[in-house]
This record gives C-alpha cells, structure tokens and sequence, in this order.
C-alpha cells in the first residue's frame, strides 16, 4: 500500500526535457498551471503533449529539468506515490473487476476505510450508480469514459490528467462530455490537465490553453487570447482559418503601424504587432472580413479588386474564396442574417476588416503560411 | 438444387473431414465396451466389463499412476519456467533475444528421436541411466516450449496501459503484478499447463528412450500392441478423451462469465 | 515497461538496470534447463557420432576416435530409409494440405455459429493417446477390419490383399496424425483476414475463385509455411506409424536410429543418422528463420 504525499499547489514544469535517443518529444519545456484551473495542452500529432501529460503522471522519466506541485518536487517520484491520476485514451478499464472494483481500486491500495461511500458518491456524479456490479465489457464507449473519470477522480487528487479521453465518441457525445466535465471540474475544485489535438475541444473547455509543436509551448494564454491574437503562423493555423498577407512595414502613426500591402496602406494597432523588422505577414481571420459590391464604401482597411471565384453554404455561414489582383485567394465567412450582399461566383468585390483585428507576424516565420 | 450444393460443398466436405478426423476415436470408445479378453480387434459384444475391472490388466494402472508421477512435476516445472521466460520476451529488451527465441524453438523442431535418444546417450554417460527421473526432466524440457508459445501470445496481447492505470492508481509494481497482470494472464497459463500435460502424458518416443524398466501409460500399450491391447487401455483412454473435453469446455464457459457478470 | 529506447542522464540508468537483471533472472531457470538438457546432450551426442567400439569389444563401450566417415557409413548403409523418411514426410505434408487447407478456410469462413464446436473437434484426437489412435487405424484398415471388407466385397481389392503393412497405410497414418498441426496455423492465418478484403476484391470484378487465388491464398500463406514445417519435421523422423502400420519395408530412419540404440546397441551410428536427420531439417528452419526472422519462431 501506498500513500501520495499530501500535496497542493500549482504545477510548475521547469526546463524539462525528454529525449529517445536522438529524438527530442520535449525541448526545455517550462510551464506553471494554476491550481484550480482547467489546462489543455493542444497540438499535432507527435507535439509532444502526450509525453509530457505521461512525466507529469510519472510515467516517463524527464531526461532532465524538474517537476512540482508547490513546493514538493515529484520528479524522481513513482506514479503510485505521486497525487496524480490519469484518465487513459481508451479508458483502461480492468476488464477482469467489476465497475464497482474499478473505482475502488485506488482506494484500497492506499489503504482508504470507507470505500463504499467514497464509490457511491463519484458514482453519483456520474449518474452511473445502477451499474456498479456490471464489468466494463458490458458498458458502451460513453459510460466507460465515465467511469474512467470516476475511478480517477475519487482519489482526489491535487491533478488529474486527461489523456484525449473524449477522441473515440462519436460528436453528438463528445459535445455532451465536454460540457459535463467543465462541470464536474467546477463541482470537484481539482486542476485538470487535459491533452488534446482538437482545437474546438481546447478552447471551449479550457481557462488556459498551451498549444506545443516540436516539443516546444509555441503560445500560451486564454482561448481568446491565442484565437483573437496569435504570435505565429502555426498558432495562427492551428487554432481556427487565417489569411495572411505579405507586406512591409513603412512607419508609425501615433499608436498605430502602417504597412504597405502589395501597394495597399493599411494600419494596425502597435500591441498586435509581433513582427521584428520590415518583412510582415499580417493575419486577418475569415469572419473579420466584410463583403462588399465593388465600388461602394468601406470603413477600416480596404483591399479593392476583388473576384470572388467559390461559393460554399455552410447553413450558419457562407464561405467565400475571392481572389486578390495579386493572385492570392482570401478566405471569407459571412454569417448568413442578411448583412453581406447578394453575390455570385465571378462578382467583383471589395474587402474590408477592423485594423482591431489585424494580427501582424513576423515576415520571415517559418511554418507554412495558408 | 446446384447452387445449394455449390455453396455448401465446403461445409459438407468440413463435416467429411471432421468425422475423418474422429474416426479413430469412435473406435476406441466403441471398443472399450468389447466383450474380448485378448485380442480386442473384431467386435465380440457389448459389455461393462472393462469399465467395471480397469485395473484388472496387470501393470495397466501401475503405468498410469508412472503417467501421473511424471506429469504432475513436469507440468508443474515447465509451466513455471516457461511463464517467466514468456514474461521476460514479452515485457522487456535484453540482449540475446535472438539466441533465447532460437533456444526455445529448437526442441519443437528437433525430431523425437533424437531429443530422446541424445538425453540417453547423456544419461548414460553422466551414469544416471534410466528411470522415472529422467523422463521427468525430459519431458519438462520438451514441454516449456510450449509453454513459453502459449503464455507469451497472452502477454502479448495484454494492453500496457492496464498496467499504467494500475500505477497511477497507487499500485506498486508487486501489487500491479498481483491484481492486474496475472489474473489477465491467468488463463494462457492455464491452458499452456493443459498443454504441457497433455503432451507429457500422451509422450511415447522420449519417454521409450529414458524410462528403462518402468512403464507409462503409452508404453504399455506399445508393449501391449504385439500381443493384445486389452479394452481397459481404450476405457482409460475414452477417460482422458471426455476429460480434456470437459477441461475445454469449462474453460469456454469461465472466460464468458470473467468478462461479464 | 519496456524501456525501449536509449535514455541519456544519470537518472534514467537505475531502473533500466534493474529491468535488464529482472529479465535475466526470470530467463535464468528455463533457458539453463533447456541448455543442460537440450543442448548439451546434442553436443554430447555429436561427440559420441565419431566414436568406435571399444577394442575389448563390450557391448555399449566406445572410444572417442574421431572417426568422421561414420557419418559416411550411417548415411550409405541406411540411404534408402533416408530417401524413404523424406518421400512418406513429403507425401503426407502433401496429403495433410490438402485435407486441411479447405477443412481450415470452412472453419473461418462458413461455419457461422459452429466455429468454436469445429476447432475442438478438430483438436480433439489430440487428448486422447497417439498410440491408440494410431492402434485403432490398424483396426479400421486391418484385415478383419470394414474397410478391407467393404473393398472385398466391391471387388477393388483381391481376396488376400492387406491395406495394413504398406506404404499407403503408413503415410495415411502420418498424414492423420499430424493433421491438427497443419489445420490450426492455416486456420489461424486464414481467421486473421479481414472479411472486407475480400469483399473489396469482389467489388473490384474479381469473381470467387480469382479473389481466392489474388487474395485469400497468398494472405494465408504464413500459415501454411508454418503447418507445413510443423508437419513435415516431426514426419520426418516418426517411426510410430511405420512400426504399427507398416512391415520392416516401410521402415523409416526413425526406425533405424531407435533398432541402432537398443537392439544393436551402437550408439555412434545412431548418433551419426541422428545428426544427418537434425541437419537436413535445420537447413528448412534456417531458410524459414531467413524469410520470417526469430521472433515468428515463438
């Protein structure tokens, strides 16, 4: 029997990195999570976010760096001896012992007397109380992830992390999922990490989102933040559709940037200016374009000369593709409740956007741009 | 009518096969209830005799107790030995893992004669000679092969992540082993143990070669065979035959209910 | 918990240190018991393949003289029984595919509800005793037996013909006995396609019996290299089948080996054949090995 150190605080990842031989998964890797709150870790495939959830969980070895909750340093501790568990990918049920056993199996290894009542309660949360004697062969996809939630949670531990738990339910289920475990989260108090490659996921669920790529954090912040403003191409990409336009930067004008688009003035605000010399990539997201007849005005920054060359209905939105005089398609929704106009494949079009909502990069970033 | 024929040609030539292959065995079910005393071969009449008197034949049951002396122990080592070693090529990375898998195959592949006759030339020479101890150790090592073929495909096939949740819900290695890796296992082991026994009791050529003077059961039929197999050799041998079955079947039916309730 | 890759830092060595004595300790029991039992009594029985009789000329006493053109003699001497062992292993592996392949592609494919039911039919002549069964095809094919009878009585066989003591009752003893072990690795190989391969080969115009020889066939072949090994080797050196069903004719180098040791009682020629016979297989495991590396072995 063993018994987790009574811990609490943030978790604070410091410098960590993890090699495999010439493979790096986490490059110098420093983080804090906020006791409390809901964490995502958002990225590709083979970012690293799985690797990672696993050093936090004990699973894995940092090849360097350190890890804590507060001020007690875990790095070198065993998963059974750290306050941490883990809701696995595909749940990881003991197939041999009851839902019952399941949850209780934390329990009885740390030597916990009254397990009967812990069980009912987080089987309650759960609203799966009727099942308890049943054996996990027996559930389906949705009551499994429950209860592999319940299993974890009933230890209350000071983190619990969640490893893509909600990749193998269908949409309708994994919408409902996602709602009850912000729930459960609020209801319980406990920090959650939670790895994810889904950026819808991510942003509805979490109070702070790290997006990784390469073994790295690229941009860290609330969902809004990394959506609304983000400081590379790849977050920029990840998270949602950009365009982005090259140009150069001219000068300043008060508290705005100018920059020169392809023969173009626009403006943008200086705090949402990431780039480092002249070269620039400004980002202008998809539903901050307005569509109009060319010829008629437009307010904020205005791209004239456009033909609008694919059409796609979305039901909610409309998606436009319109090709500028310099060659390149810009992509454009319009929420279908009568504000753009009436338009048709071949129509000629001006572009406007509030400079509000310009993200400006830097010129010479490498990942790929749109 | 042809296109009936044509779709079930396979499963009525299935079922021609199959009482092909059970041929032998109504035979010897049927004539362990023969109403002959020496020569059991044409059918003389239907009686309980041989079931009433198995041990009447002298040495018969001497010879399935020698069948069980060797067994039981055989079984007991190889299935051991070779569930470690099934563990260790299934869960970790050492080196020699090519040698270790040659070493393991060979014995299968090696012919009967010669695993027999080389562990009697070395008994022989080493002046243990012949007897039950040495069929004892043969058959152990012809068996934990088969073990380490069994139980490895279990452990193979066992989700690693089981064994993390077990971790990171405060189980030590021990105790992951105990609660979760085993009982999962529990049954490769228990059929790679049927296996090794059922190879060690019916074993005719190893044990010909090692067991000097004492007989097991397949030995004294050998013997048996030149003047007379008596029909209490095919009632022991209709025994062991609705036994396995039973084993079998059982096992079916407690894997259905571990899984559900 | 296998740490398969190569970690770098101080605290990564420790437990993979402790993992690597774990998996040697657990080798430890089995693989010794396999080398003093398996492989030295092999090294033992090579060393006693060159020896000669003694010059005092006692039974079963040799003396080690190198004498390497015993492997010469033994195969010489005994040429028609090798020749013989391989054609009857051959012949039977042959008959063994062909009984099992379509019995096995039942099993997996057309037996519905009766899958499980088949298999243990299948496997079931393996519990009961090899030498009884085998026994009992000397009933069935002996002359008081039905089968001569029926073939009497159809006027195919001549009054005073045997089916028992021949080739053809030998290798139909081989072939039935080794039956199980050439069904479940096809059976196996076979279970494992997916169905919907198959039914893509239909939807792109292969009709039934293409889609078994484009698909089907070639996807099971890892089964039936390893039923025909499984076969072939322990046919090769039986001598249970020859002995019970067949006359000194129809003996096979088994049969040799096993006179050599306890009636003639010369143990370097029996060594010498045995190691002819060892050699021969090995030479088909190791172009197995070459194709499939070790780890399909176990």
């Amino acid at each position: 029997m063993s018994e987790p150190k009574k811990v609490q605080g943030d978790l604070v990842l410091s410098h960590v990195t993890k090699s495999f031989g010439d493979f790096t998964a986490v490059d110098d890797l420093s983080l804090t999570i906020p006791k409390g709150s809901f964490f995502a870790l958002l990225g590709p495939s083979g970012c690293g976010k799985t690797t990672t959830l696993r050093m936090i969980a004990g699973l894995e070895e940092p090849t360097s760096g350190t890890i804590s909750i507060g001020s007690t340093d875990i790095t070198d501790t065993k998963p059974y001896e750290r306050p941490v568990n883990t809701v696995f990918q595909n749940y990881a049920l003991f197939p041999h012992l009851t839902i019952f056993e399941n949850v209780a199996f934390g329990l009885r290894r740390r030597g916990i007397k009254n397990v009967d009542a812990e069980v009912e309660r987080v089987l309650n949360l759960v609203e799966l109380s009727h099942l308890k004697s049943r054996k996990p062969g027996q559930l389906s996809g949705g009551q499994q992830q429950r209860i592999a939630l319940a299993r974890a949670v009933v230890n209350k531990p000071a983190l619990l992390l969640l490893d893509e738990p909600l990749g193998a339910l269908d949409l309708k289920l994994r919408r409902q999922m996602q709602i009850e475990l912000k729930w459960i989260q609020t209801e319980v108090g406990i920090t959650f990490v939670h790895v994810t490659h889904d950026q819808e996921e991510a942003m509805t669920m979490a109070d702070t989102v790290a997006v990784m790529n390469n073994g790295r954090i690229e941009q860290m912040g609330s969902p809004a933040e990394l959506y609304e403003n983000p400081r590379t191409v790849f977050v920029a990409n990840f998270l949602g559709q950009s365009n982005f336009i090259d140009g150069s930067i001219e000068g300043t004008d008060g508290e705005n940037v100018i920059a020169n688009l392809h023969g173009v003035r626009i403006v943008f605000p200086k705090t949402r200016n990431n780039a480092n010399g002249k070269a620039v990539k400004v980002g202008i997201r998809p539903e901050k374009f307005r569509l109009h007849d060319a010829g008629s005005s437009a307010i904020g920054n205005v791209l004239t000369g456009g033909i609008i060359t694919d059409i796609s209905f979305f039901g909610v939105s409309t998606q436009y593709m319109v090709e500028m005089p310099w060659k390149q398609e810009l992509m454009v929704f319009e929420q279908n409740d009568g504000g753009a106009p009436d338009l048709a494949k071949g129509d000629a079009v001006t572009l406007s956007w509030e400079p509000q909502f310009t993200f400006a990069l830097d010129g010479t970033d490498p990942s790929q741009a749109k | 009518m042809t296109h009936w024929l044509s779709k079930n040609l396979i499963r009525l030539y299935a079922v021609l096969a199959i009482f092909f292959i059970l041929l032998p065995i109504f035979y010897t079910v049927a004539f362990s209830f023969n109403d002959a005393q020496k020569r059991n071969i044409s059918w003389q009449g239907f009686t309980l005799t041989a079931w009433l008197n198995p041990c009447e034949p002298i040495g018969i049951c001497e010879a399935l107790g020698n069948s069980f002396k060797v067994g039981i122990p055989a079984t007991i080592l190889a299935t051991v030995m070779g569930t470690m070693i099934a563990f260790a090529l299934g869960r970790y990375n050492f080196r020699g893992r090519g040698t270790t898998n040659l070493l393991i195959f060979l014995p299968m592949a090696t012919p009967e004669v010669v695993l027999g006759a080389s562990l009697l030339s070395m008994f022989i020479n080493i002046k243990v000679g012949s007897g039950l101890l040495p069929v004892i150790i043969a058959h152990t090592m012809f068996c934990v092969s088969f073990v380490v073929v069994t139980v490895k495909a279990r452990v193979a096939s066992l989700d690693p992540k089981l064994e993390e949740a077990a971790r990171d819900l405060y189980a030590s290695e021990w105790e992951t082993f105990r609660r979760v890796t085993l009982p999962l296992v529990a049954p490769g082991i228990a059929a790679a143990a049927l296996l090794s026994f059922a190879l060690s009791f019916d074993d005719f050529i190893i044990t010909n070669f090692n067991s000097g003077v004492v007989d097991t059961f397949p030995e004294y039929v050998w013997t048996a065979a030149l003047r007379g197999v008596p029909p209490q050799a095919n009632v022991i041998g209709t025994l062991m035959f609705i036994i396995a079955l039973a084993f079998v079947f059982a096992g079916q039916v407690l894997s259905k209910r571990r899984l559900t309730k | 918990m296998a740490l398969a890759h190569a970690e770098v830092g101080n605290k990564a060595h420790a437990p993979k240190k402790r993992a690597k004595r774990i998996a040697y300790f657990l080798l430890a029991p089995g693989l010794t018991w396999l080398l003093i039992f398996f492989a030295f009594p092999l090294i033992n029985l090579a060393e006693t393949s060159t020896k000669t009789p003694a010059p005092t000329f006692e039974t079963g006493e040799f003396v080690q003289t190198f004498r390497f053109s015993n492997f010469v003699d033994a195969f010489v001497n005994n040429q028609e029984q090798f020749f013989r062992s391989f054609l009857y292993a051959l012949i039977a592996t042959l008959f063994a595919l062909a009984i099992a392949y379509p019995l096995a592609y039942a099993i997996a494919f057309r037996s519905g509800p009766w899958k499980n039911l088949m298999l243990i039919l299948v496997v079931a002549p393996f519990f009961t005793s090899f030498l009884l069964r085998t026994l009992a095809w000397k009933q069935i094919l002996g002359a008081e037996g039905p089968v001569v009878s029926a073939l009497q009585f159809l006027g195919i066989l001549p009054p005073e013909a045997t089916i028992t003591a021949t080739a053809f009752s030998v290798i139909l003893g081989l072939t039935y006995n080794f039956l199980p072990f050439m069904t479940l690795p096809i059976y196996a190989s076979l279970d494992r396609i997916d169905y919907r391969l198959l039914e893509a080969s239909g939807d792109l115009y292969a009709n039934g019996v293409t889609t078994f020889r484009k698909v089907t066939l070639p996807l099971s072949a890892p089964g039936v290299v390893a039923g025909t090994l499984l076969t072939f080797i322990p046919a090769s050196g039986d001598y249970i089948n020859a002995q019970l069903l067949g006359s000194p004719e129809n003996y096979m180098i088994g049969n040799v080996i096993n006179s050599r040791f306890f009636r003639v009682v010369d143990y370097p020629t029996a060594a010498a054949l045995s190691f002819i016979l060892m050699a021969t297989i090995l030479v088909l495991v190791v172009i197995y090995i070459r194709r499939l590396g070790t780890d399909e072995l176990v």
